[in-house]
Formats: C-alpha cells, structure tokens, sequence
C-alpha cells in the first residue's frame, strides 16, 4: 500500500476537503417568520389596494355580437345562406371614454391553443424565404397545397382561419354619422413585425409577382399582397391584422387588438353619446359554439383589466396577516423549552 | 472477471515441458481486466448503457418523438439529455478502463526468472506458461500460483505477506515446500477455482506419488519476506489464479432508497399511465364535443376519429409528462454518492497518522445507508483491540510489580533488548540486576516456556514467531528483563541470561490444548538440573501447587484480582524441579502413549497430568490486550446514538465479557447481563426464553410478527419489543450453534434485539455471518459489519455494509469491504458524521428532486384541461430541455453535496441526531406521498394564478400579451423561481458554493432565455428559436412581475408556515439542536469528555493463549531434527542440478505427510 518516497496520503487541509466552508445557517426563528409574515402581508395588501384600485379606474366595455339570439343585430348573419352580410351594432357612452382607446376583438371556445393548430405554419415562408413558397413544410397539412397541389402561401391553420370580421365605429351626433377613425398600425409586436416576420423582396418591382405560383390560403378572400388595398406597406406577412392574429393565443378565450383611437377628435377618448359599430360579418363561429365580441377598453400601467391580481394581492396579503398573529399565538403559548435535553 | 474453464475436469501438467503443458492450452500468466480495447469501447460500453432501464426509456421516448402523429416535443428535448447522461458514463468508464489498462501492463511486463532448458532466464510475467519453474527472491511478487518446490530458509520454509490476499491472519506465515529444485514430475491438480484455502493435486515423480495440499501452495498476491529466494511450479497462471478468480465477484450491494427508488419509479411510471389515460379520455370527449365542430379552422387527417386521435395523445403525453419519470435522477445519485464518497476519502479526522492510512469510501454507492445504522456487528482483535499485547504488571513471590510510574524503564544496558518494549517499574530490573532467584526463575520460565520461533537475521536483532501475541509478549518481557531466548533446535533452547550464553537441553514438551489450558516443557539446565516449568490459567495451576506455595498462592491471588480488575489477562507461572529417575520412567511412559494408535490425545492427558503436578508457584504476569483507541467513547457515542453493537469473536467467553467491560460495551449500571452458555438446544432455548421474561414480562411466546410482502417476495419482520433498561446478552459458540438452528432463530433475534450490547464469544466465519443474515433478514434494520481479518470476510460481505480495517496485516477485509479505515474509532464519525450528513443529503436530494419534477410536469397535466387535451406543452421546448439539466442541476448538487444540518462536532454532542436516519424519517412512502400533494399545490398554483392573471388581459400599450409565447415565458418563470425559493428553503447550509449556484443558474436562465429568444438566435436558427422577442416584451411588464412574486409568495409561505408551526408544536430532535446551534453561536460544543477508566469489579480473565494450536507440533516434531540448521548455501548457480543434497528430505516430508491419519 505504501510506497516509500511517495508523499504522504494525507488529505488536504482545505475547507472544502473537510466540509468546513464558512457557511450562513439561517432557521425558522420566530424572531425572523412572525415579522417577515406580517412584513409581506403589508405589502401585498399595499400592492393589492394599488392594483385593485387600477383596475377599478380602467373602463370596459364589452359587446358580443355573435348573433345568437333572436334580437340580436347581427342575427341575420348567422344564416348560413346570406353573403357579405353587414350589421349593425349601437351602444352609448354616458361619460367620456377615456383614451387612448383600445378596440378589441375576442373570440371564445376557440383553441388556437391546440397542439396540432399551434404547429400549423412555416417559419421560413414567413420570413419571406420563396424557396419555401413552393414547398410548405409538412406540418402545414391540410393547408399546404389546394386541391391542384398548389403550394398556399402563407400555409398552414393559422393562417389560413385569419379573423376576416371588420368593423367601422361611428358617433352619431344628432343623427348623422361621424367616422370614427381607427388606426391600425403599430398594434403588433415590435419584433413580429420587424424581425420575425418578412415578406418575400418584390420581383421585377412587383410585390405580387413574388407570390407566382402560389395560392392564397383557402379561407382567405384576397391573396396575402391584397390585405390592405389601402396602404402597400400594409400587405403581405407584415400586415398588421395578420401579425395579431398569428401570435396565438394561450387560452381558448382571448382578445386580439383590433384597432385604436388616438386621432382627431378622439385623441381623448370618446366622449359621451350614442354610437355605431357597422360590422362586416364574415367569420363563422357557430358551428363550434364559439362567440364573437367586441371591446373598448383604455389600460392602464398594469394594462388591461384585471380584477384577479389585485383581490389575489389582497387575499394573500390579509392571510399572511392573519397566518402572522396566529404563529405568534401558537409561538407564545407552545414554542417549545431550550432547557429540555435536545 | 470470471474465467470460463475448457471441459477438463483436472488440471494435467508437467513441469519443465513447455510442449506438453501447451497441448492443453492453459491460460499463460497474462492477465486482463480491462474491459474494452479501442475498437470494442464504444459498442460495448454503448449495448451495455442501453441495458439499464432509465437509458433505455429514454430510447422509447425518442422513438415516440420521431412519430409525427405523436410528437409532441421535438427530438432535441430528448437526444439533449441522453447524450448528456451517455457521455458522462462513457467518460467515467473511460477513465476506469485506462487505469485497469495502465495497470494491466504493469503488472504483465514484471519481470521474473524462469528456468528454461536449465538456465535462469528473466521473462516478463505475461509470458510465464503453466509448468514453468520460476525463482523468486526477497522482496518479490508472487508470480502466479506456484507449488514451491524449495527455498533458502532452513524447514524449507518460506515466509510472504499477504498484503493483496490473505488467506490467514498473520503477516507473514509459514508455507512448507517440497525442497527440491528441478523435478521432472508431472502435476495433476483440481481445475482453477476461487478457493483459497483448499488445493487438492498429486506430485508424480520417479514413479512416486504424493499428495499435494494448500501448504504448499503459494498464491499470486503475495509477496515473499525475509526469504532469499525460493523455487515453484507454475500451477495456475493469469486468470486461473485464485486471487483473479476471486476478484470481481464481489456482491453487488444496494441501499434500502434504491429499493424505495426503484418501487416509486415503478409507482411512478403508473401514475404517469393513470394522468396519460385521463388526458387521452378527456382528448375523447374534447374531440367527440368540440373538436367534431372545429374542424372549421383545424380540419382532420383522413380516417381520423375521437377514439385514434385518444390513443395518439395518450402517447403524446406520455412524452410530455415524462419528467415525472426523472431520468437524471440516477445519474444526480450516483454524482452526489460520488461526491459524498470523497469527502469520506479527504476527511482528515479519518485519517491515521502512524499508519499513514485515510479512510477510503471503496464502495460508492451506499453512502447514504451510512446514516441507517441500527446494528453493527464487530470483531474483537484487531477491530476493538490492537492484537497487541504489553507486559505490564507481575507478581513475582509475592511482590506486585509494574504499578506505572511515569518514567520508562531504560533496558539500554541490555544489548538484545527490544527497543520497543516499555515497562514502566525501575525495581523490578534493580532486583533482576540484584540476581533475586524468584526473579530470576519468573523470567527464565517465560524464556523457555513457549513455543515461540526466533528469526535473527543479523547479529543481534531478534524477531520472534509468536503463534500467540500473547505469548511473544512475555518472551519479549523475559528478553529485556536479561533472559534472551536467542534460538532453539528441537533439543535445545538457547538463551543468553544476564549476558551470559546459555544452552538448556529441551526434554519435552506439554503443549497447550484447549483443555488442559496449561503448557509445560521440561528442560535440562547446563548444570544437569532437571526442571519442569509450567504457566496456565491460574486455577487450573492453583489445583496442582504443592501445599507449600499455599501462602503465596493467597498473595497472588489478591494481585491476580487487581489485575483482572485492570482488564489484564493473567496468568499463573510455576516450576517443579525433577527427579533424573522419576522422569526417566515417566519418559518412557510419554513415549509409549505418543506412539500408540488409539487414544494418543486422552492418553498423552494422563501422561502430562502425573508430572504437572506439586508445582511450586512462582508468580503471576498479567499481559494487556490493548485496546484501540478511543474504543470505549465510540462505543458509548454509538449506544447514544441508539445503535446496538454486537460483538462477533473468536475468543474465550472470559476474554470476550472481559473486553466487552473494558470497551464499556457491558456496562456497571446495565439492570442485567445475561450469559448463555448451554449444552444442549432445550436449555439454550430456557436461557433464551427466561432472559426475555425478564426483560419484558408482558413478551408473548408468539415473536410479533409484521408480515410484508414486497412485490411477491415474503418477508418475515419481527419488530421491535419494548424493554426498560439496559441489558446486555453474552452467548457462546456452543449455545449459538444451537440458537441458530431454525426453529430458534427467532427467539434468539428476540431476546437479542432486546439487549443494547450482543457478545458472541468463540463464533466461527460461517456463524458471523449466519448472525448477520438473522438480523438482516428478520429485522427492518440497516445492519454494518466490521472487522479487520479474513474470518470477518464472510460478515463483511454479508451485511448491507462492511467495513474493514485497513493498514494492519491483512487486507483481505478491507478487499471485500465497502469503507475502510484503520481505526474503530473513526466508525463514529463515518456514521455519526459521514452517514449522518449523507442520509440527510440523500433525502433532501430525492425529496426536492421529484417536487421539483412533478410540479414541472403537473402544470402540463392542468394546462391540457384548456387546450383540448391535444398535449400542447406549456412551456418553450428549450426550457423543457434545459430545466433539469442547466437551469436546476447545480444548485440541487450543490445542497445534496454541502448541506449539512449541524456540524460535526454539534453531530457528536447528540449523537440521537442520528435517530431520523435508522427510523427512514427523512425519505419514505409517506414523504414521497406528502412530496406528491406538494407538488400538486404548488403545481395548481404555478398555473392558475398566470392562468387567471393573464386571462383577457393585455400590456399597458394595449397589445397582445395573453399570447401563448408570453404565457409559456410566464410560467416558466414562475416555476423556476419558486423552485428556487423553495431550494433556498431546503438549504441549511449557504455556503458561497450553494449561492453561486443558485443565483447563477437563475442568471443563467435569464441570460439563455434573452438570447434563445433575440433576433440573432432566430435569424440564424429560425425554425429552432421561434420565440422570439418574447422576452422582451412581457418581461418589461409589472403585471408579470407582479404575477410571478405572488406565485412565488404562494408556493412557499403555507411550507414557510407549516414548518414554523411544526418546529414549534412538534419539533424534531433535529430542529431542537438546531436551535441550541443557534443559541450557542459563540460558544462551541464542549468536546466530547475522556471518561476514566473504569474499574471492573471482580472479571478475570486467565489466558494468554489463543485458541489456536500453533507450532508445538512443528518444535517437537521428528523432521525438526534432521533439517540443517544454518541455511543452506545458495544453490545457484553453481550447479544447474542441485537436486542431491534436498531430495531426500522431500520424498520424507511428503512420505510422513502420507503416512499420518
């Protein structure tokens, strides 16, 4: 065993070898629990009393027009048969609606969640690669080729359930209409719409030429360069509704950012009275039991509403509270003798 | 590495001819026990990985992942960690196989000489066939197994240490070999097998056949001492050998948390089939209500229905959820075993500075079993005592000498003296000096009454062969105190007494047995005068004193009293001077009984009882079997610490209880000592039966037995019976055999287990282990054996743990130990300390493992209730990936490695600190069960709390943050942080290791997390990382942040409030010293007291003789007188065929082995 010559086996004197590293040993004093338990009480009932009152000051409002019932403006839509339907929907402010103004819309029972939906798109199409306009990846399947086997661009479920609804909002002062402008840009991310998505560089000068020998999704009444008539920049992956749309949504009821009213006359809000929402119904929810709803809604530094975080706060902060005293109770009355032989 | 023998049942050889060993193809003298060579490596080690069932799911797995219809993850969150987890092993295996490789070629290109057409060639190891004849000189290996054919000392005898096998005790022993050099005989020997205390063959030569057994074997793993050179015959070589037949055979041991492991991976992979199924039902009725309709936005494959689209996410969550299943698990055990190991290997406090010996950790594995002890069975000599013996007191005529003083007696006016002798009495050497007849005669008698052997290599220095150490004890007393016993040959024993040579005439001698516990010889002085000198247990000499001595008998008895109380071993001396007639007649009487055939043992008896007697007593000397050190404070600490110690010894009754007393195993204040010594069965079972109705009157008949059945096997539990006070059980050999029998077995457990302290004296190998077995079998215990020789073998590989004592003699213990360490008393701290800290390390570790996993996984299992049941997971797939491996692996090794609850010396001053572990408190069913709730709270929280935060929700600039993206980062967060908080919570002990890990692994999270989701990521990878700007944009939002404290605030105040409550309702013995540490901040523990001392009443002990027989035989025996005392001169190489001069002596030797029955 030993080899002479051979230096000692010894081990090594360090702190580490003999477990012996200077060491910070907190415990569960009460002198530490009690306090901290109250400590933290205070302050989620502080943060809660802030976040509850937030939420209190952020108006909503909020419209299902799916159509379902009988005296419901847009009941006539859900018939099967009508094409290009467009209804109505009036509301009132009795008080100013404080802007900016968010215009949401939301969908239920719907599962852009799904595993199989989640999957369905083609990063690289959507980075404007054409290599992959001819050939969708698989995942995209049903809606990679049309019944040609014509490769679709954009491919995929996502892309192809696009919200398609629209919407006009018009006050009514003294009966006529005034427009209400909305404005559609920058209602993305600021990543999805300069980094993640791409589209395609125009060929021979011509955005659409791009897309030769594709066709556009089959839900879809224009092609992806068509979207937005109005404004060129607007068409195409990186058009606005689109990019909202494809960022999908973590639970099966959700809100979508529509539009905003920050201009004009409306740069404040909108202010009390009778309104007009037109609504361009196109998008079918019946047949899963889905609905369809539209939102206003002002945020605040905690964004949108919700009421849950601050009664949560305000919960957790009165039970600590409550937890402290009782600790202090249990720790004055049973807290156990140092003298008793350990 | 086991050696697959061809169908020859008998090994056939020739010496000296290599073409007809050939012919048989034997194995050469090359050995191998690496595994894999360069091309096989990886194959092998890769078939071998994929064996173990943790790799081998994760195969499954992959093959799921790669079915597009199931794939629910992407391959790399499964490839990740299996080339993780296959490259560790690989690099571990590696490293090992390079070593057995290194050590491989060391040792087959050692060199040795091989005779070789008549000549002395040197050869390297690997090339030595069988039936060679090979030279080995001092100081050499052993090459291969050899028949020595003869050497340089004179017997023919050689002397080896068996340093790497040892088949006996003793350092150095004694082979007898066939003196003869060059044979051209042939060999015919059983097959190689394992045994290494049995050989079996013949030796033809001439036409002469002899038998050839074990002496005169010697096997590969020795080393030859103090022998110049000796000559053997290649029996066995490389792999044949016994030591590479036993190598590698060794049981493999598991711990009672691998068992507990593999039966909740088994309970685990049912629960994990059991969330499968509901999720896969739900998917079925999600499809058959909804999905049915939604085909609007998200159309089906062809043919496909609720019922296949069921079946398909059954298997698709079964990839997902299969973190519940924690495959890093084993290999996080095996690092942290690891860990925990070389601490053991480092500790300091384990370490022997005389004999240069740190404890070792040989066994990786059972680190955390450490801290379950609830039995420990231990050897006696060599384990508690040191196999040393010390003269320290005699009663010479009278006179009590030897009461220590300080000073050391100097024996510098003795040249032969033995440097290492002390004695502590000057008056004793003044009246030696005096010339005091009684002095002189106590001292001669012990020169001469022995049947030590003596070595004197150079001039002066003396070595003795004690069979006994007790015996080399007094010779070595009687050397200093001026009575030199300097050499013997069969008719005389030469010493130099006071500087003057001289030469007694050995007539006879009475050996020691084991019943007449006495040795006598009878020697003729230079004089003439004829003396019979005897020395014995002191009342077998007192029945056989002439009355004369009866005065001085009263004396030494009152001495001999103090020095049992001493825990001395005693004997009595006595002389008788003869008659020159009376012993001529009783001589021929001897020399009658010694040659007839029947009856020679009863009749030498008789023999030897008609001239021991009317002894003339001359003193008494009382020998100290030291003990280690620190015995009696480990034994205490361990019986604080609840942990029975049961002593397995080959002793006496009288010297094992005296041990027993004085390592404070038996103590004073215990209520009663119970000894069972018993003839037959009925009255062993009475003993038995009689001492548990005292210890607890209200014990049934019927043992209480907790029947158990684990996964079909039946299993026989006898619990523990409550006793007040102590008891300690002593049991001897004979009634042991009786109490093991079956239909006793059990009661003996009983009454045993009921006893703090177990002696079982004169216990052979196979009934050590036999008791061991009992206990592991029948009690739900975790039992440890200790012990330092090779007859604790069979106990040490028994018992869930062995350990052995490493830098003594042997090695054979230590070989087939899982720890080693050269003292006792380090097993308190390889317990108390060692154990203590890796059961709590072990536990803290699965405990906080398999939370953090199931609360990982759980959160899958809710989120399918919101999306369709279509196994979306809820977090990035990198994440996924990342989570056991990067983002929650180091600070978990870093508590699992560092935590300590208190240290050590805190764990010495109470050791009932050690009580959790042997109760299983720390990590059960029940745990496992509470770790279960636990993760489904913090689970139910970690989702619906971002669940309910996020929904409907948006950022303060009104866009999307309810996206999934956003919400997967969330509660991604949520989870890691509140598994760290709650890491943080489980820490005891912050080291700047602990909160580098920590902290780090959650920048680390933050850092990946930022840069999988930049542009540069996505630009580059853009498939990989679709996440991106995620981060960015929900991270910059207090409503997120505001979520994740208060999932983080929720996951951990209820465990916060619950453990306050606890420590101060019901606290742990652990949560009291821990704030006893608090309180004591300043003050550090006294150090654990040196108690005195004790005295033991009225226990003697009278012997100094083993129970072995030992060279008597040899000493008297007939060939002693023909062999040449000197030895011979070198053979070589004068003469190539030395053969004339030892032939004779051979075919003698071997004749008269023949002859006798």
């Amino acid at each position: 065993m030993k080899n002479e010559g051979e230096a000692s086996e010894q081990p090594d004197n360090t702190a580490f070898t003999q477990q012996q590293l200077p060491a910070w040993q907190p415990i569960l004093s009460a002198g530490i629990v009690i306090p901290g338990f109250l400590i933290i009480g205070l302050a989620f009932l502080g943060i809660g009393i802030g976040l509850f009152l937030t939420s209190q000051t952020i108006q909503v409002l909020e419209m299902d027009y799916t159509g379902v019932e009988k005296d419901s403006p847009c009941f006539q839509c859900t018939i099967q048969s009508v094409q290009n339907c467009t209804c109505e929907v009036t509301f009132s402010l009795s008080a100013l609606f404080t802007g900016p103004v968010f215009f949401y819309y939301g969908l239920s029972n719907y599962f852009q969640n799904f595993r199989k939906y989640g999957v369905s798109k083609d990063y690289y199409q959507l980075t404007g690669d054409t290599q992959y306009f001819k050939s969708p990846r698989d995942v995209c399947f049903p809606y990679s080729h049309d019944s040609k086997n014509n490769p679709i661009v954009p491919c995929g479920a996502i892309a192809n359930s696009m919200f398609n609804d629209t919407f006009e909002l018009y006050q009514i002062i003294n009966g006529t209409k005034k427009k209400v402008p909305l404005d559609g840009k920058g209602i993305s991310w600021w990543t999805d719409f300069n980094i993640k998505y791409r589209n395609p560089s125009s060929v021979n000068g011509s955005f659409a030429s791009a897309f030769d020998g594709t066709v556009k999704p089959i839900n879809w009444p224009k092609a992806a360069y068509e979207l937005d008539l109005t404004d060129p920049n607007n068409n195409g992956f990186l058009n606005q509704d689109f990019l909202v749309w494809m960022r999908r949504a973590a639970l099966p009821q959700f809100r979508k950012l529509y539009r905003r009213i920050t201009e004009g006359d409306y740069a404040g809000g909108l202010p009390a009275g009778n309104y007009s929402l037109t609504v361009h119904y196109n998008y079918p929810v019946l047949s899963f039991d889905g609905r369809k709803k539209l939102v206003f809604s002002n945020v605040s530094w905690m964004g949108g509403k919700n009421d849950f975080l601050g009664i949560a706060y305000l919960v957790v902060g009165s039970l600590c509270v409550v937890m402290s005293v009782v600790m202090l109770i249990v720790y004055a009355k049973f807290k156990f003798s140092d003298d008793d032989d350990a | 590495v086991t050696y697959c023998n061809r169908t020859h049942k008998e090994r056939h050889l020739r010496a000296n001819d290599r073409e007809f060993n050939l012919s048989f193809k034997y194995a050469n003298n090359a050995i191998k026990t690496s595994k894999y060579n360069v091309f096989t490596f990886l194959p092998l080690n890769l078939f071998e990985q994929f064996q173990r069932l943790a790799n081998a799911y994760f195969v499954f797995l992959l093959i799921l992942q790669l079915i597009p219809q199931i794939s629910s993850l992407s391959w790399f969150t499964t490839v990740v960690p299996l080339l993780l987890v296959l490259s560790i092993t690989l690099a571990k295996d590696l490293s090992d196989d390079i070593t057995r490789h290194k050590n491989d070629n060391h040792v087959n290109n050692r060199k040795v000489e091989v005779l070789i057409n008549g000549e002395l060639k040197s050869e390297k190891w690997m090339n030595v066939q069988v039936g060679d004849i090979v030279k080995l000189e001092n100081n050499e290996f052993v090459t291969a197994d050899l028949l020595l054919l003869s050497s340089s000392e004179p017997l023919n005898l050689i002397y080896i240490e068996t340093a790497e096998l040892d088949g006996l005790v003793s350092n150095r022993f004694i082979k007898y070999s066939i003196s003869i050099l060059y044979i051209s005989g042939e060999v015919r020997c059983e097959p190689p097998n394992n045994r290494l205390d049995k050989f079996t063959g013949t030796l033809t030569m001439r036409g002469e056949t002899f038998a050839l057994d074990n002496e005169r074997i010697l096997l590969r793993g020795c080393t030859l001492r103090n022998t110049e050179w000796c000559f053997g015959l290649v029996v066995f070589g490389g792999p044949d050998t016994k030591l590479m037949q036993n190598s590698g055979k060794s049981v493999f041991k598991r711990t009672s948390i691998d068992h507990l492991m593999n039966v909740l991976v088994m309970f685990i992979f049912g629960f994990l089939a059991f969330m499968c199924t509901i999720l896969s039902i739900g998917n079925a009725i999600w499809e058959y209500q909804e999905g049915n309709s939604f085909i609007t936005f998200l159309p089906r494959a062809d043919g496909a229905n609720a019922s296949l689209s069921a079946f398909l996410t059954f298997w698709s969550y079964v990839i997902i959820l299969n973190t519940v299943v924690p495959i890093s698990l084993y290999v996080s055990v095996e690092i942290l075993r690891l860990g925990n190991s070389y601490f053991i290997d480092w500790d300091r406090k384990m370490y022997h500075v005389k004999s240069d010996t740190p404890a070792q950790a040989r066994t990786t594995t059972l680190n955390e079993e450490l801290g379950q002890i609830k039995y420990i069975f231990s050897d006696k000599t060599g384990t508690l005592t040191q196999n040393i013996m010390t003269f320290n007191r005699c009663s010479i005529n009278g006179k009590s000498y030897g009461k220590s003083s300080k000073k050391k007696v100097d024996f510098s006016w003795n040249p032969l003296a033995d440097p290492k002798f002390c004695f502590h009495d000057h008056k004793l050497v003044e009246v030696v000096k005096s010339g005091s007849p009684e002095v002189q005669a106590f001292f001669r008698l012990l020169a001469l009454c022995h049947t030590v052997m003596p070595e004197e290599k150079t001039e002066g220095e003396l070595f003795y062969q004690a069979q006994s150490p007790d015996e080399g004890a007094l010779v070595t007393a009687a050397r200093n105190f001026g009575f030199v016993f300097r050499s013997r040959t069969p008719e005389t024993i030469s010493l130099v007494e006071m500087g003057v040579p001289t030469t007694y005439e050995l007539l006879a001698v009475l050996d020691f047995n084991n019943v007449r516990k006495r040795m006598s010889v009878i020697v003729r002085s230079p004089e003439g005068k004829l003396t019979l000198f005897c020395k014995g247990a002191d009342t077998i000499i007192y029945e056989r004193l002439h009355p004369s001595s009866s005065k001085l008998m009263e004396v030494t008895t009152e001495h001999l009293n103090e020095y049992a109380g001493e825990g001395l071993r005693t004997l009595a001396l006595a002389y008788k001077d003869l008659d020159e007639d009376e012993f001529e007649k009783w001589k021929e009487r001897h020399h009658e009984a010694s040659t007839s055939l029947e009856d020679r043992e009863a009749k030498l008896d008789t023999i030897y009882e008609e001239i021991e007697k009317d002894l003339l007593l001359l003193g008494a000397s009382a020998v100290e079997d030291k003990l280690q050190d620190g015995v009696p404070q480990t034994i205490e600490q361990l019986a604080k610490a609840d942990i029975k110690i049961w002593v397995l010894t080959g002793d006496k009754q009288e010297t094992a209880e005296n041990i027993g007393y004085s390592c404070n195993m038996l103590r004073e204040e215990m209520k009663e000592i119970f000894i069972v010594a018993a003839n037959t069965a009925e009255e062993v079972r009475e003993e038995l039966v009689n001492a548990r109705k005292k210890m607890s009157p209200e014990s049934g008949d019927e043992p209480p037995i907790e029947k158990s059945r684990l996964l079909g096997k039946k299993s026989q539990v006898v619990e523990d019976e409550k006793v007040d006070g102590e008891y300690g059980l002593v049991i001897n050999g004979h009634s042991l055999a009786f109490a093991l029998q079956k239909d006793m077995q059990l009661e003996l457990l009983r009454t045993a287990c009921m006893c703090q302290a177990v002696i079982c004296c004169r216990v052979t190998p196979l009934q050590k282990a036999q008791v061991v077995e009992l206990v592991k079998k029948h009690k739900k215990a975790v039992t440890l054996a200790i012990g330092d020789g090779a007859n604790d073998v069979s106990m040490i590989k028994t018992a869930h743990i062995g350990v052995g004592i490493s830098g003594q003699e042997g090695m054979q213990a230590v070989l087939s130990s899982d720890f080693s360490f050269a003292q006792f008393r380090y097993l308190q701290r390889l317990l108390l300390v060692h154990g203590r800290w890796s059961y709590l390390r072990m536990c803290k570790f699965l405990r906080y493992f398999f939370y953090k996993n199931f609360t990982f996984t759980f959160v899958h299992f809710w989120y399918g209730f919101f999306c369709g049941f279509s196994a979306q997971t809820v977090y990035d797939e990198w994440f996924i990936t990342l989570y056991n491996l990067v983002y929650t692996a180091l600070p978990v090794i870093g508590l699992s490695i560092f935590d300590q609850d208190v240290n050590d010396r805190w764990s010495f001053q109470y050791p009932q600190l050690y009580a959790p572990g042997q109760l299983n408190q720390y990590f059960s069913k029940m745990a496992f069960a509470r770790i279960l709730l636990h993760s489904c709270y913090s689970s139910l929280v970690l989702f619906f709390i971002p669940w309910a935060a996020m929904c409907d929700t948006v950022r303060d600039d009104g866009k999307d943050i309810a996206d999934y993206q956003s919400f997967a980062l969330l509660a991604q967060t949520c989870l890691l942080i509140a598994v760290s908080v709650q890491m943080g919570l489980d820490t005891y002990y912050w080291t700047a290791v602990n909160q580098f890990f920590l902290w780090g692994s959650l920048s680390v999270y933050f850092a990946v997390t930022f840069t999988m989701y930049s542009n540069g990521m996505y630009l580059i990878f853009t498939s990989s990382f679709p996440f991106i700007g995620t981060a960015r944009n929900s991270l910059n939002q207090p409503n997120v942040w505001l979520t994740i404290f208060l999932t983080t605030i929720l996951c951990i105040l209820p465990v916060v409030a619950k453990r306050f409550l606890f420590i101060q309702l019901k606290p742990t013995i652990n949560d009291k010293v821990r704030h006893k540490v608090r309180q004591a901040k300043a003050v550090p523990p006294p150090l654990p007291r040196k108690f005195p001392r004790r005295r033991i009443s009225t226990r003697r002990s009278g012997y100094a003789f083993s129970h072995a027989r030992g060279y008597g035989d040899l000493v008297t025996s007939g060939r002693f007188l023909r062999i040449p005392v000197k030895s011979r001169p070198a053979l070589f190489p004068h003469t190539d065929t030395p053969v004339a001069d030892s032939t004779p002596q051979t075919y003698r030797t071997i004749f008269e082995e023949a002859q006798s029955p």
